[in-house]
């Protein structure tokens, strides 16, 4: 559905994006993971038609996204970073003009913006003023509009940011269904667990290059080290790191020894001998397996957020 | 496909500029309409103006209100869309030519400014009383320099929309609306620069000119004004030359 070869974007001096190559497949739920500046706007840009690329190449549901750009946005729908609906126009105005710049009778654009309000859980919003919506209302409203001329790839570029908690978990919800649906859906973040829980595969960007690019749960059996056993102990540490039984290494701050293992099966029950022996009570014991977030330390030297 | 797009973007713009009639009128028709009060009205009948001066007025009031309400209705929202709403956005990604957007909005801006002088002829006529010399005989021709004095206006919009930010709308008011305003040949006929040799030929790079003077040549044929064929080709070169402007400039803040 998506295929991204050698694509390059210099704005000035800063380059954006520096040889970035990607596929996506149709009906996939892909992740753009990276960092602000990392170029996951740009190449959402690139692919929704309104950046132009340096170099390289950028195809969209088989159109050239530079030479066919008219054929490609027939294809695609587009919410962006930050809600911008027309707010001279009411919720379901923006929808019924919004499908018929792409050619679709008011008739018919009328009867997908009643059933788009709807089922986004906003028909009761369908005659007020844009101004009058949440954020989380706003964002509803611009995925209904970017799904009203049915396009065959929705892009949506940092969707959950700026939202409450409970918004982000209900637009999370709808994405879900999106893709349930068997519509090809690419969405940006820099929210670890939100690629983790929603997207088939995840691309890590980082300064305009794919750091990797697999199944959130390949990607994190990629991450280096093991999983990480937190114990809390019912009073300081002595200053040496103990050698324990299944554990690669520990690190120890005041009552907490943090201890990696390649297995929390195995490393728990050493941990816990560990404790008897030195005479100290277990108060705490939180277990954190590899993560998106350590694998893209590891690649980046950085954190996400 | 791209027809029917285009109507619905018209549409769009119908719609909207009807919910803002009130402070399209007001920002279009506010300062004309003042000025006939004071110097079509007040003034002539104080004796401090001569009667005759309405006759000279009456076009320059119709053509400002007609390059107001054409720039207007262009250059703000693209300022406004491009530099902080984006809603422009959601038409840029319409399945058509970039181009056919920013054509659309002059197109617009047009309509708005035949719309403004239709308004504003009969209300002018009525505040001044009797103008002497008015005629309607030549509509085809008013007709001619309200498309094509909307069309230079519009595309002027469209290169300034694209070319400012924001913060710069005060400055274009002073900076280009007022000696445009002042020195667009809209208070006073061209012939009447005679005297200011520099002033009449420096005037000549003001769009507004040629379109009192072709109001002048429509609504007061016999009043002494600009030859027909120098307004006429003035016009088109203008429009082609904004519209060129105005289109690269569409195109560089519609594609990064």
């Amino acid at each position: 559905m998506i295929q991204i070869r050698g694509l390059r974007k210099i704005y000035g001096s800063v380059v954006a994006l520096d040889g970035l190559d990607l596929d996506v497949a149709e009906g996939e739920m892909f992740g753009l993971l990276g960092p602000n500046g990392a170029g996951k706007t740009t190449t959402i840009g690139v692919l929704t038609t309104r950046v132009k690329a340096t170099a390289g190449t950028a195809h969209v549901a088989g159109c050239d996204v530079t030479s066919e750009s008219v054929a490609a946005r027939a294809r695609i729908g587009v919410v962006p970073q930050r809600p911008n609906p027309d707010r001279g126009l009411t919720v379901r105005e923006n929808l019924v003009f919004h499908a018929t710049y792409f050619g679709i009778p008011r008739a018919e654009a009328s009867h997908r913006a009643d059933a788009l309000l709807e089922r986004l859980g906003i028909a009761d919003k369908r005659d007020a003023k844009v101004d009058e919506l949440s954020g989380g209302q706003q964002q509803r409203m611009m995925i209904a509009r970017a799904l009203t001329h049915e396009p065959r790839v929705l892009f949506l570029d940092e969707p959950t940011v700026g939202l409450d908690p409970q918004a982000r978990l209900g637009l999370r919800e709808i994405l879900r269904d999106l893709h349930t649906q068997g519509r090809t859906v690419v969405m940006t973040t820099h929210y670890m667990e939100e690629a983790d829980q929603l997207c088939d595969r995840v691309a890590i960007v980082d300064r305009g290059k794919l750091l990797a690019c697999d199944t959130p749960a390949a990607l994190r059996a990629q991450a280096p080290g093991e999983t990480i056993v937190e114990v809390t102990f019912d009073r300081e540490l002595a200053a040496d790191a103990p050698e324990i039984a299944g554990v690669t290494r520990t690190e120890s701050r005041g009552t907490v020894l943090r201890a990696y293992a390649p297995s929390a099966a195995a490393a728990i029950p050493a941990l816990f001998a560990f404790a008897e022996s030195r005479g100290y009570a277990v108060r705490d014991i939180q277990i954190a397996r590899p993560s998106l977030e350590t694998l893209f330390i590891s690649l980046t030297g950085r954190k996400l957020a | 496909m791209n027809a029917r797009v285009f109507g619905a973007l018209l549409l769009r713009d119908a719609v909207v500029a009807k919910r803002e009639i009130a402070g399209i009128i007001i920002r279009t028709m506010m300062q004309p309409v003042l000025f006939v009060i004071v110097f079509g009205l007040l003034l002539p009948r104080m004796g401090m103006i001569p009667r005759g001066y309405n006759t000279t007025m009456l076009p320059g009031i119709a053509a400002l209100c007609l390059t107001m309400a054409s720039i207007w209705s262009v250059t703000m929202p693209l300022i406004a869309d491009f530099g902080m709403t984006k809603e422009i956005e959601d038409r840029l990604l319409a399945p058509v030519p970039i181009e056919l957007i920013a054509i659309q909005k002059v197109f617009s801006g047009i309509v708005q400014g035949a719309i403004a002088v239709v308004f504003v002829l009969p209300a002018a006529r009525l505040l001044m009383g009797p103008v002497p010399g008015l005629t309607l005989q030549n509509l085809p021709l008013l007709f001619l320099i309200v498309i094509l004095g909307g069309a230079v206006f519009s595309a002027f919009g469209l290169f300034l929309g694209t070319a400012l930010q924001p913060q710069h709308i005060s400055l274009m008011m002073q900076v280009i609306f007022a000696p445009m305003i002042m020195f667009g040949c809209a208070y006073y006929p061209w012939r009447g620069l005679d005297h200011f040799p520099v002033l009449k030929y420096a005037v000549l790079i003001n769009p507004l000119v040629y379109i009192s003077e072709g109001m002048r040549a429509a609504l007061t044929p016999g009043v002494d004004h600009m030859p027909l064929p120098a307004i006429l080709g003035a016009l088109i070169a203008l429009t082609v030359g904004l519209m060129w402007l105005g289109l690269r400039g569409f195109r560089r803040r519609a594609i990064g």
